[in-house]
């Protein structure tokens, strides 16, 4: 295992509020392989932007790291002192993030943002920091890189804006880009060749990627292996192509029923029954077995860990050894 | 760009009309100027030789064009009370003002701007805590109160500080300076506290407020996970966007430091253009007290101008709509 990037072990994240500590995330642990990428989805609130944020080391407070360990290649990163962390963002790992109207400062120019971002972390003179700036520009698709490096932020469409965002993302060459929903707020024409974009200056420069989406469908077409997260704790985690065929969970096989398809004869989408918990009060137990078709006594009352299932993990009773050998 | 300036400067004229005319009508009402010129044993005929003298027995609306023709002609007219030029009344008296409002803008500014990013990026701090609290003082307090308190305080019981006056003085051209002597520096002090606490921290809250805004958003939680240093965050990226809106607000603020200074000037006895016109109003010197307004409102009108072309230099996307580039 020692093509592991990222390890993520047992994370948990609180924010203590008014009413008692809010827990965000609960015994996360999943790992990234290099060149690999890893899908992330969940509903809105499950996670998976939190999941990024304490990777990077950027959860605003109140939220803090309450347990567990992150490693990037095999050093520990979630007790590093600030210093120590703003050396690995950008340069090790970067984030790109939702909406890349707001992503950019409208203040300076394109080239500005670019050349700080690669003298933070390389030691290179303003000159040769431009040139780097306009090749990756070149890299990202933006046309007349020269010439449109001096532009402001406004000057640019979305589209490309979220380019430039991935270009910045890349400036200076991370391990593992955490991509935060780097489509949802295009228009859906510019949503692939952003994610193509992306996907090839990764693989060509061998980082990993962490896709997180609500999106099946950019999965399937883009990641290796998939996270299912659910109300703040890892559903179910194998190869994307296993996870889409066959899902597990009864989660995931909600989710999966959800994509619509061509082949679909079926005029109406299955749907999942009710909506996630919310983080005040997470049942007892499995957290999804109010709305689980499959549910039977042990889910109400003991929470299920993710258990090892072939390619997989999946925290479910029903795939508990024991399960298995009482049902035969 | 250029249209911009010549539309601006042509909104300004209409501005300036305006004032003058309010300016002229609220005068009827102060009194009647004649008295006071003439004393207590005056006759009929002398009251109407001084009128006809001063051009008070024409209508007002051929008096307020009078004084418009004057204007535009660097005739301010001759003050009923000291029978001299106003121009040059003014021109002695303006560097007074000029000096005591450039001294409490430049601490306004720059001690609002410091505690107001201070206090933004260290939010929950006891001294931000305590620099919050104590700045209300400055905002609910009026002005004439802290100047006789900081009287009290620095020029009664300490004696550091002198009360009143501008202390010594320097002739370079026709412009007299306090600020090259060691009274004239002492005596400033205490005045341009007074003048400018109001505003810095009005600026200073302003700065904090705007601040959290931009701390909080995207562009520089991009600019955090690209591993940019602290310094660079805050002083580079949020503070330009900070200071968008506060430049508005601080240029406003910066043409009523001089309104303002008729009060400061009044209570330290500063010799600028604000005591002169309050001396003025007691004598009904309208020439003085007219050409005084206009001279306050070219400079808000100017201040406010600069303002605007300020926002183009730090905002990138006023001259692309502008400019219609895109």
């Amino acid at each position: 295992m020692d093509d592991v990037l990222l390890s993520v072990r047992d994370l948990v994240v609180q924010f203590p509020t008014r009413g008692g500590i809010l827990t965000a995330l609960d015994g996360i642990s999943f790992d990234i392989k290099r060149g690999e990428v890893l899908g992330v989805v969940g509903e809105s609130g499950a996670g998976k932007s939190m999941t990024g944020a304490a990777i990077i080391g950027l959860i605003e407070p109140p939220g803090r790291i309450a347990g567990g360990q992150i490693h990037l290649d095999g050093e520990r990163i979630d007790n590093l002192s600030m210093d120590d962390m703003r050396a690995i963002r950008g340069r090790r790992i970067a984030m790109v993030f939702q909406d890349p109207l707001t992503s950019l400062n409208p203040l300076f120019t394109i080239a500005e943002q670019l050349v700080e971002t690669i003298q933070t972390h390389m030691a290179v003179s303003a000159r040769e920091a431009r040139e780097r700036s306009i090749a990756l520009l070149d890299d990202v698709g933006i046309p007349a890189a020269s010439r449109r490096i001096d532009d402001y932020p406004h000057q640019f469409s979305g589209g490309m804006r979220q380019r430039v965002v991935i270009a910045l993302a890349l400036a200076a060459e991370p391990d593992l880009v955490i991509a935060d929903e780097p489509t949802t707020a295009l228009d859906v024409s510019v949503q692939a060749q952003i994610i193509d974009v992306l996907k090839r200056l990764c693989s060509e420069r061998g980082a990993s990627v962490m896709l997180i989406t609500h999106d099946m469908g950019v999965i399937a077409e883009t990641a290796d292996r998939v996270a299912v997260l659910y109300a703040g704790r890892l559903a179910e985690i194998g190869p994307v192509r296993d996870v889409i065929k066959d899902a597990l969970h009864p989660y995931t096989h909600g989710l999966m029923g959800s994509i619509p398809t061509l082949a679909q004869e079926d005029d109406r989408l299955v749907q999942i029954p009710g909506s996630m918990p919310r983080l005040t009060d997470i049942p007892q137990g499995c957290a999804f077995n109010p709305r689980c078709d499959r549910v039977f006594d042990r889910c109400r009352i003991e929470r299920p860990e993710p258990i090892p299932h072939g390619t997989r993990q999946v925290a479910c009773w029903l795939y508990d050894e024991q399960q298995i050998k009482a049902a035969e | 760009m250029l249209a911009f300036i010549i539309r601006r400067v042509l909104q300004s004229v209409v501005v300036l009309l305006v004032v003058g005319l309010v300016a002229f009508s609220l005068f009827r009402f102060v009194g009647d100027p004649v008295d006071n010129l003439l004393g207590q044993e005056r006759t009929i005929e002398d009251i109407d030789r001084v009128r006809s003298e001063l051009g008070l027995d024409q209508p007002f609306p051929v008096q307020y064009f009078r004084f418009l023709q004057g204007v535009t002609q660097g005739n301010f007219g001759v003050s009923f009370r000291q029978g001299r030029p106003v121009a040059d009344i003014l021109a002695e008296r303006a560097p007074a003002t000029l000096e005591l409002a450039a001294v409490s803008a430049l601490f306004a500014i720059v001690l609002g701007i410091t505690l107001g990013v201070y206090t933004a990026i260290r939010r929950d701090g006891w001294l931000s805590n305590f620099i919050m609290t104590s700045s209300l003082i400055g905002v609910s307090l009026p002005t004439f109160l802290i100047g006789i308190l900081l009287i009290y305080v620095f020029a009664v019981e300490l004696g550091w500080l002198p009360s009143f006056g501008r202390g010594e003085t320097v002739q370079i051209g026709w412009w007299t300076t306090g600020l090259l002597t060691e009274s004239g520096l002492k005596a400033i002090i205490l005045p341009a506290i007074t003048l400018g606490l109001y505003q810095m921290t009005l600026i200073m809250r302003l700065v904090r407020a705007e601040m959290l805004e931009v701390l909080r958003s995207d562009y520089v939680k991009f600019a955090r996970a690209r591993g940019l240093s602290q310094r660079s965050v805050y002083f580079r990226h949020a503070l330009k966007n900070t200071l968008v809106p506060v430049i508005t607000i601080t240029g406003l603020q910066l043409g009523s430091i001089i309104a303002f200074a008729i009060i400061t000037e009044t209570v330290f006895q500063w010799p600028g253009v604000g005591l002169l016109f309050i001396n003025s109003i007691q004598f009904v010197d309208i020439p003085v007290m007219a050409s005084y307004l206009m001279l306050i409102s070219v400079m808000f009108v100017v201040i406010n101008l600069i303002v605007d072309l300020l926002y183009f230099a730090i905002d990138p996307r006023l001259s692309a709509s502008r400019g219609g580039g895109h």
